[in-house]
């Protein structure tokens, strides 16, 4: 146990489920009831004493969540998740801090544990972490504050100069109509980050936010909101974890991205919910002129996923790259991908997923393209490979594609198949044990995604694959 | 008479389907050059694969023993630890696992062939020009898009990497250029002379044979070991083909039936 209690992220060999699956007690805690009410709402809003026209938005997303049907009749089951069983706020109570000494004992040795004070002293710009329901740290490098650069959780933003950008952006891009939980969301949402970086500022080294969802039967409901101004670059990283429990957890957080005229940003994700998670988050970016998004995106934890990190190509000659890689295993229904919707000239995309099952998980790979009548010479090219492991696996591959302007060029290719037997004999006849050569054979399959990672997260996806491999993951 | 490093005695061996070695007999001591030929189809590749255990092939009876122990039952992983490798007739391509990430993985697996990375990387460069092997390959993905004769250098450079006690050749010569093939014998020659390395070549090649000196030449026709001999058999064959081998095959079939 010892030996445990030290691990941390950032070591290859050394690979637990520990690592992510410990609890802390919930002492001194602030719960709201179970369950989704006018009270409830008004109470979040209460405690976070923010504008009228944000609780006006709560109220309305409300509304509009009783109005709407649960299910959606497509995709994975979420029968599993009652929100009459959910609580929507738990907070430590902890103020949010600038120093890790002045962040709670537990709650700073679970992010220790998980390595992110070391990740932020080695090469990052700045870092969030939320536990439950608050963020407990945010602190930003003094070299990308003076450069203008905003980094901060978006209560302490909505009562700042920021309030107003804030106001004309917040659920914009995802309005409380577009589904169910993006009406739960902008009902009770909580925490999360604000970053704004203006006109031609480019941050060398990325900012990351963490999710951290300690407490049992309880949701999480961050928003994201990022604004990269004409010119500006930006690279964000998000990496989001949980302990196992044997009730339903909920994450529905909500990301949106605005990239301005030639700006860039690159939106990097690492999910490892645990397996009693449903999570059902909303992703969105906007772009324009000459602007380029950039997804990378890694799911490997939850019981049950929808996730399709959608990208609105409204300027002429934006482009999006998508890369990313969703691993299902047992116990696990992953339904991702991605949605981009080319409105102007000369816009390009490009879809890179990789999809694995293992042990009777199923993965699936959902993407719509859509290019609109404007959308002249526009680009896409969407290609999917998946690889089952075993017999009892599945994995599927839902491509749409939407063209309505002739001449753009569209290109679609999918593979699907297994590691074959000449592959593995061939790798334990240098030395290998079956099970190391699986892992080695899937560890390249995942490379493409891996490589477009910090050298850190590549190791933590690395050994998040080993993990799936070895079957630890419960 | 050197130590018996490789003892094969009474084999059958073959797929769930079907049977395709028969009562093999085949004894290699320590240091040896051996040379296997036989037509297309002999099973000379299956030979190769049952003795590093391939589990696509099954041991219906007979027993194969490596440096002393019997390794008829032992997993193939074990096998190459212990010192038996095999360069494939058709290495497999691996995508995403860069070449030299792959070579540092298997030469760690190996205590005795404990170094540095900086010690590694300077072994594998050494390798790779001794090779005539592009270094620019290394970071390439395993075998994805590599020539016949790429593929082929991977595998010497593997031989030279782990330095295993027993080599077995499964036409590493075939489809090679004229300098490709004399880097190759240059390879195996190297093996020989520094880890004093046991050699079974098997091959179509009765060139590269002039290069390297031959201990004993084995011949297989549909899955039998029908004639053994010294060097000059390789010249006979080269003269005359398999014929009085197929005639020599055909009588030992008919005296199983
Ligand atoms: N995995 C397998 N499944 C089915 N048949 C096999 C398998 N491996 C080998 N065989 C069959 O066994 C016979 C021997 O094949 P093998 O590859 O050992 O021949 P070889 O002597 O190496 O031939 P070549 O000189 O053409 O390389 C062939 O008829 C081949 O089709
Ligand atoms: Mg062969």
């Amino acid at each position: 146990m010892a030996e445990q209690e030290k691990a941390t992220r950032a070591q290859v060999a050394d690979v637990d489920r520990s690592l992510y699956d410990f609890v802390k007690p919930e002492v001194g805690y602030e719960r709201f009831a179970d369950g989704l009410n006018e009270e409830v709402v008004r109470a979040i809003s209460a405690k976070k004493d923010e504008p009228d026209w944000m609780l006006d938005l709560r109220l309305r997303s409300l509304d509009i969540y009783h109005k709407m049907d649960m299910a959606p009749n497509w995709g994975p089951s979420i029968d599993g998740l009652d929100m009459d069983n959910i609580s929507t706020y738990v907070s430590s109570g902890a103020e949010q801090a600038a120093s890790w000494d002045e962040v709670p004992e537990d709650i700073k040795d679970t992010f220790e544990r998980l390595g992110i004070p070391q990740a932020e002293r080695s090469y990052l710009a700045g870092v969030g972490a939320q536990y439950d329901s608050e963020l407990v740290y945010h602190n930003m490098q003094e070299s990308a504050a003076q450069m203008g650069v905003v980094y901060s959780g978006i209560e302490e933003a909505l009562h700042g100069e920021y309030e107003g950008l804030i106001h004309d952006h917040f659920m914009h891009l995802v309005p409380p109509t577009d589904h169910k939980f993006a009406a739960l969301h902008g009902a009770v949402w909580s925490g999360g980050s604000f970053v704004y970086v203006p006109k031609g500022v480019k941050v060398e080294f990325p900012l990351q936010s963490y999710f951290r969802l300690n407490a049992k039967g309880a949701g999480q409901f961050e928003h994201t909101l990022i604004i990269v101004e004409d010119g500006a670059d930006l690279h964000f990283i998000e990496g989001c974890s949980a302990p196992k429990y044997n009730v339903a957890n909920l994450h529905a957080g909500c990301v949106e991205l605005f990239v301005g005229k030639g700006a860039h940003l690159r939106y990097s994700t690492i999910e490892n919910w645990s397996k009693n998670m449903y999570n059902l988050n909303t992703k969105r970016a906007r772009v324009e002129e000459d602007g380029r998004m950039e997804w990378v995106s890694g799911s490997f934890g939850s019981h049950v996923s929808y996730l399709y990190p959608s990208t609105l190509l409204v300027g002429a000659r934006s482009s999006c790259e998508y890369t990313g890689i969703t691993f299902a295993g047992a116990g696990q229904d992953l339904d991702t991908g991605c949605k981009m919707v080319l409105t102007a000239p000369d816009t390009r995309i490009s879809v890179s997923a990789k999809s694995l099952s293992k042990g009777g998980g199923k993965s699936t790979f959902r993407s719509e393209v859509i290019v609109g009548e404007k959308a002249e010479r526009a680009k896409a090219t969407v290609s999917c490979a998946s690889l089952m492991l075993d017999d009892q696996s599945r994995s599927d591959t839902i491509p749409a594609m939407d063209v309505r302007c002739p001449s753009a060029s569209v290109g679609h290719e999918a593979t699907i198949g297994r590691i074959s037997d000449d592959t593995i004999a061939y790798l334990m006849s240098r030395g290998m044990t079956e099970a190391e050569a699986r892992t080695v054979v899937v560890n390249g399959f995942a490379n493409p995604v891996s490589k477009e990672l910090p050298m850190e997260y590549a190791v933590e996806m690395n050994n998040l694959i080993k993990l799936e491999m070895e079957g630890a993951i419960g | 008479m050197p130590d018996e490093l490789l003892a094969i005695h009474g084999l059958n061996a073959g797929t769930e389907e079907k049977p395709i070695l028969h009562d093999i007999d085949l004894t290699l001591g320590t240091g040896e050059t051996h040379v296997l030929m036989g037509p297309n189809g002999a099973g000379k590749s299956t030979l190769g694969r049952v003795i590093m255990g391939d589990p696509a092939y099954q041991v219906s009876s007979g027993t194969i023993a490596f440096d002393g122990r019997d390794i008829t039952q032992e997993s193939s992983d074990k096998r190459s630890l212990a010192g038996v490798f095999l360069s494939y007739q058709a290495p497999v391509e691996i995508p995403g696992v860069p070449l030299n990430s792959f070579l540092r993985t298997i030469v760690q697996k190996r205590p005795e062939l404990k170094m540095t990375g900086r010690e590694f990387r300077r072994r594998l460069k050494e390798v790779a020009s001794q090779l005539d092997f592009d270094s620019s390959y290394l970071s390439r993905e395993l075998n994805v898009g590599f020539s016949g004769g790429e593929k082929k250098k991977v595998e010497m450079m593997q031989l030279l990497l782990l330095k295993p006690k027993l080599a077995i050749l499964d036409e590493t010569d075939s489809g090679l250029d004229v300098d490709a093939l004399s880097v190759v014998s240059r390879g195996m020659e190297a093996y020989r002379a520094e880890c004093d390395g046991t050699l079974l070549i098997i091959t179509h090649n009765t060139r590269i044979l002039e290069r390297l000196d031959v201990d004993r030449c084995h011949v297989m026709v549909k899955g039998h070991l029908v004639a053994e001999g010294d060097s000059s058999l390789v010249g006979e064959i080269d003269r005359e083909g398999f014929g009085r081998f197929e005639t020599a095959e055909a009588e030992l079939a008919g005296e199983e039936a």
